[in-house]
């Protein structure tokens, strides 16, 4: 059986990240597991939590007055769900649903932070690689905002 | 090619319509016969140019099986006025047919190869005979994969066409820009997929299909991936007219589409796409 650390190691996110910087991300981490349509969280809850998928994939969603609930996007293995625990207020911006039986790494926000602030190599490395994983899902969602598929895009 | 043959190539041969079938809101499948008997033959990716009575003429790649003889099959998006009237004819009625033109995908190539398809939109249909051909003799490939964006579940193309194509050996993975969640799908664009798909880049040639944004940032993440521009292949679009390579409508730079395309190695286009003015 895997440890966290290395489970950590293998995902695109953490890895090549040193052994000691990974024991100390994987001594904030547990193993958890979510029902297929169930909640991770909620928009405007605490967001003190992030989470490192291991299979399955959660949904983040809003609800749109007259719209009922939209999926925004979709993340799947390997994918890191949740930057609200790194900026203040600290606060979830939408909701987000597993899609199918899910099984996650669940850090504690807090626990992380505060080994960021007292170590600041392992700090940037983190915020780095974290600030590449919204560069591109930044630029994928200026891609479908674009609607390319909209009739109006049609020749 | 000789003034005979393009006139011949400028005269449209009448076609009946056989069957028509409902793909979404504005989509539709056309079914044609000729009325000469005489069945068509065609290569996956190549074009006609058809038009309804009064309508206009338009390029519309074939979505049918190569292995199928006789009737041409078309898959249509009700956009623009000949569109809109190409839609509406209805079983029985004529419709003007022209081609078919252009240069076709590289099946012939692929032996041996992995094939990543990468579809956006109404870039599907002319990605079809493609896909039919290499199920058709499956063992020849190895992994084949589909990627295919769409703007919703409901504008998703031959729904019970992707799960048959799946039971038979193609990987399928789905995508749409926005869905309710109801949808137990995939909700991004397709350069997301290609960045988590399972790949070996040095065995891997892609074919893309679909709005030529959507290529570009789609053949940025192939890129990424390490595939080369030339194991990379797209379907292009534009204002193709006379699709003989003489009104100069749809010139890119120094190649026209309609006789030199629609396929081409992104090896050859990115330098011109890459001008904003073209």
């Amino acid at each position: 059986m895997q440890t966290l650390d290395e489970l950590i190691a293998a995902s695109p996110v953490f890895a090549g990240l040193p052994a000691a910087h990974l024991q100390l991300i994987a001594g904030c981490g547990v193993n958890e597991r979510f029902e297929a349509g169930s909640y991770l969280f909620h928009e405007g809850q605490d967001a003190d939590r992030f989470y490192l998928i291991r299979e399955g994939s959660i949904a983040l969603e809003v609800a749109v007055p007259g719209r009922g609930r939209r999926v925004l996007e979709t993340l799947g293995q390997g994918e890191v769900v949740g930057w609200s625990w790194l900026f203040e207020p600290y606060r979830w911006q939408f909701d987000g649903r597993a899609v199918q039986a899910t099984g996650v790494i669940s850090f504690d926000g807090a626990c992380l932070r505060g080994k960021c602030d007292s170590d600041h190599e392992l700090g940037y490395e983190l915020m780095r690689r974290f600030a590449a994983s919204m560069v591109e899902r930044l630029q994928a969602t200026r891609l479908q905002l674009l609607d390319v598929y909209g009739a109006a895009n049609v020749p | 090619m000789s003034p005979e043959a393009a006139i011949d190539a400028m005269v449209p041969a009448q076609f009946i319509l056989r069957a028509k079938r409902r793909e979404s809101a504005d989509t539709w499948t056309l079914e044609l016969e000729p009325r000469s008997g005489e069945p068509s033959r065609f290569a996956p990716g190549q074009f006609m140019m058809l038009s309804a009575f009064g309508s206009g003429e338009v390029p519309i790649s074939i979505s049918g099986d190569p292995g199928d003889d006789g009737r041409l099959v078309h898959t249509v998006r009700a956009v623009g006025l000949a569109t809109r009237a190409i839609c509406e004819v209805g079983p029985g009625q004529m419709l003007q047919v022209r081609g078919p033109f252009g240069r076709p995908w590289p099946v012939g190539e692929l032996a041996g190869a992995d094939v990543l398809v990468l579809a956006g939109g109404i870039g599907l249909p002319p990605l079809r005979p493609a896909i039919l051909t290499l199920l058709a003799d499956r063992t020849r490939y190895g992994r084949l994969t589909l990627l295919y964006g769409s703007r919703s579940p409901e504008q998703l193309l031959y729904p019970r066409e992707l799960e048959q194509w799946s039971a038979r050996g193609l990987e399928v993975q789905m995508t749409v820009d926005s869905a309710g969640p109801e949808w137990l799908g995939h909700v991004g664009v397709v350069p997301r997929l290609v960045r988590q798909a399972k790949l070996d880049p040095a065995g891997t040639v892609a074919m893309l299909c679909g709005p030529e944004v959507m290529m570009r940032f789609a053949v940025a993440a192939l890129h990424e991936r390490g595939i080369g521009s030339e194991r990379i292949y797209v379907s292009m679009e534009r204002n193709m007219q006379c699709a003989i390579g003489l009104c100069g409508h749809c010139q890119l730079g120094p190649t026209l589409i309609c006789r030199d395309g629609p396929v081409y190695r992104w090896s050859e286009l990115e330098r011109w796409l890459r001008i904003k003015e073209l």
